[in-house]
């Protein structure tokens, strides 16, 4: 399935449609020109080894202007480590990787100028109240002192945090912090924002807030890279994402053609009272175009939800559950690698 | 390009300065608590002046010379102050930084560089202690410890004690693991400051160990800042200085390499 992927890729960059025409540009173009404007990302063959254990094995992404773009895996699966290299925080052990056109090895400091960070752990400066932080982390950029001020003064009401400004870090809730971070990665003006796992460990509330937040970015033309293990933040908020999992890329698209490409349009979820699942497979056989057991219930992946729900009780089966379903990203992750994304 | 060039170099030149305008909006609600750290050099100078000072009354100084003992102990406990200083900033606090508040990891999102960093923080330990350096030497003055005008000249002498000894303290944090560590530190720090000839010349001393007291960058601290407030000038205080200036210069390139390996993972 990853190799026929990564052909037809492949394919489409030996003969892309209108094939003269853009032979002809590129040879107009200055190539440094065309990255800048295009490319905000581009790694080529990225690897990351600490010591015999190899974090990220060789992965290729490119991401333009304006996207937002995910990396969809579970935790150890290398998109943290790949956001920390993006970040010019963790020199790549072997690869090409590019960052607003300039060099990752060489050009760190200029490259992370015009980034803005969200990290997995805050690192929000405990001894600092609200505005402090974002005053102090602007001074870092150079930032001149007026500037950082006003600037923090708007972030702080973007992320509604404005009556907190006094506020000891410590008091926050963790969608708080969360804002405050995301308020913080934007103190320069970033071109292009990295957040790794913004709303792992919220609820359900300061998550939304988060993701509507993060949706004004996107409007305004800012560049976001997103790590997440949740589905539903993937397809909120990522035109394109990959699939990442043991350090490699497994699957590349958007939420739709990842779904289309890798499963089918509906699935229906058994759930048995019964410990053997392995016997009640074998029933289900020819029951849906392939058939996943997991350990505490049944996928049935099919085209059509309700003529296989019929199949099966036309079988003599007897579910405790039955549930139809669109097909989500989490189907495919699951039929990418076998696993769950949250296990 | 000149432009671009002039950027450049102000960038650079700002970039540890905003980790001395953090360090500063930390403390500027609490400088009260900065100074506790003066206390403990304050009181050993009361202690081993006045107390023991009172039975030695005199000292003779490797060329004869007669002083007060507190005049002799006054000019190690200045050095031991500033050494004191810039071990506190650069140990604990910055391994607090390091380890625990993950500042650095996100301070290195940004355009500084473990560098930075190093410099940044060094160059607040030398505020701190240039504080207690000053504090100490009115201190000294106005007890009548101080013998002549030069003893002005310790002040910049002790921020060369605070520039080796915050190198050290630097180097030493990022191999730290976990705070028995600083136990060990702390001991180190505690024998070379009973033996880099604080209470008594080194010429007193048996052969052996006085080669073993010469390699002890507090020594040298004490010696150079001993010659200032005891106008004893003598070329030897820029081998004194030049030491100080070499210990700071090598761990401070060792250090921002090994923030860099620590920080850059």
């Amino acid at each position: 399935m990853i190799r026929t992927f990564r052909a037809a890729r492949r394919e489409r960059r030996a003969a892309p449609p209108g094939n003269g025409r853009r032979i002809r540009l590129d040879s107009v173009t200055p190539p440094l020109y065309r990255r800048r404007v295009q490319d905000m990302i581009s790694a080529r063959g990225l690897i990351k080894r600490y010591g015999d254990h190899t974090a990220v094995d060789g992965i290729d992404i490119n991401v333009p202007k304006g996207q937002a773009f995910g990396f969809l895996g579970p935790n150890g699966a290398g998109k943290s480590t790949t956001m920390r290299m993006i970040g010019c925080v963790s020199p790549p052990t072997a690869g090409e990787l590019r960052i607003l056109g300039m060099d990752a090895a060489t050009d760190g400091a200029r490259i992370r100028a015009r980034l803005g960070v969200v990290p997995q752990d805050d690192t929000l400066d405990t001894e600092l109240n609200l505005l402090e932080n974002l005053v102090i982390y602007a001074r870092y950029f150079g930032i001149r002192y007026k500037v950082a001020r006003e600037r923090a003064r708007e972030l702080l009401d973007f992320v509604q945090l404005s009556d907190r400004a006094e506020s000891k870090v410590e008091d926050l809730s963790g969608g708080m912090r969360r804002r405050l971070t995301i308020a913080r990665s934007l103190i320069n003006e970033p071109e292009l924002v990295m957040l790794d796992e913004p709303t792992t460990g919220l609820d359900p509330q300061a998550r939304h807030l988060v993701w509507e937040r993060l949706f004004r970015l996107k409007q305004r033309g800012v560049t976001l890279v997103l790590t997440t293990h949740y589905m539903d933040e993937a397809e909120q908020l990522c035109d394109r994402l990959v699939v990442m999992d043991g350090g490699r890329i497994a699957a590349e698209g958007t939420p739709r053609q990842l779904i289309e490409a890798h499963v089918t349009r509906e699935v229906v979820e058994l759930r048995f009272n019964t410990e053997d699942h392995g016997t009640i497979a074998e029933k289900l056989d020819g029951t849906a175009q392939r058939v996943e057991v997991l350990p505490d219930r049944v996928l049935l992946y099919t085209d059509d939800g309700e003529s296989t729900v019929a199949e099966v009780h036309g079988r003599g089966l007897q579910p405790a559950s039955v549930l139809e379903r669109r097909a989500t990203l989490e189907d495919v992750f699951l039929r990418l690698t076998g696993r769950t994304l949250v296990d | 390009m000149t432009v671009m060039t002039t950027l450049a170099i102000r960038q650079k030149g700002l970039r540890p300065g905003a980790m001395v305008e953090r360090n500063y909006a930390v403390h500027k609600h609490g400088w009260l608590v900065i100074l506790t750290g003066l206390l403990e050099s304050l009181f050993y100078l009361f202690s081993l002046g006045v107390g023991v000072g009172a039975l030695v009354k005199q000292i003779e100084l490797p060329d004869g010379r007669m002083v007060d003992y507190a005049v002799f102990v006054a000019p190690a406990m200045l050095a031991s102050a500033a050494m004191n200083a810039a071990v506190a900033e650069t140990t604990f606090n910055v391994f607090g930084k390091l380890k625990w508040m993950k500042l650095y990891d996100g301070v290195l999102a940004t355009p500084m560089r473990p560098r930075d960093v190093a410099a940044g923080e060094i160059s607040w330990a030398l505020i701190r202690g240039g504080i207690y350096s000053t504090a100490f030497l009115v201190v000294m003055a106005g007890l009548g410890l101080t013998e002549t005008w030069w003893s002005l000249l310790a002040l910049p002498g002790s921020v060369l004690v605070g520039l080796a000894f915050s190198g050290i303290g630097l180097l030493a944090t990022t191999y730290f693991r976990n705070w028995p560590d600083f136990d060990w530190m702390m001991a180190f720090i505690f024998v070379m400051f009973l033996f880099s000839g604080s209470f008594a010349p080194i010429e007193n001393y048996p052969e052996p160990l006085q080669w073993i007291v010469h390699a002890s960058p507090l020594y040298h601290g004490i010696e150079l800042l001993r010659a200032c407030t005891l106008g004893e000038l003598s070329p030897w205080m820029l081998v004194h200085a030049a030491y100080l200036v070499a210990v700071a210069a090598v761990c401070l390139a060792f250090a921002s390499r090994r923030l860099s390996r620590v920080l850059y993972k």
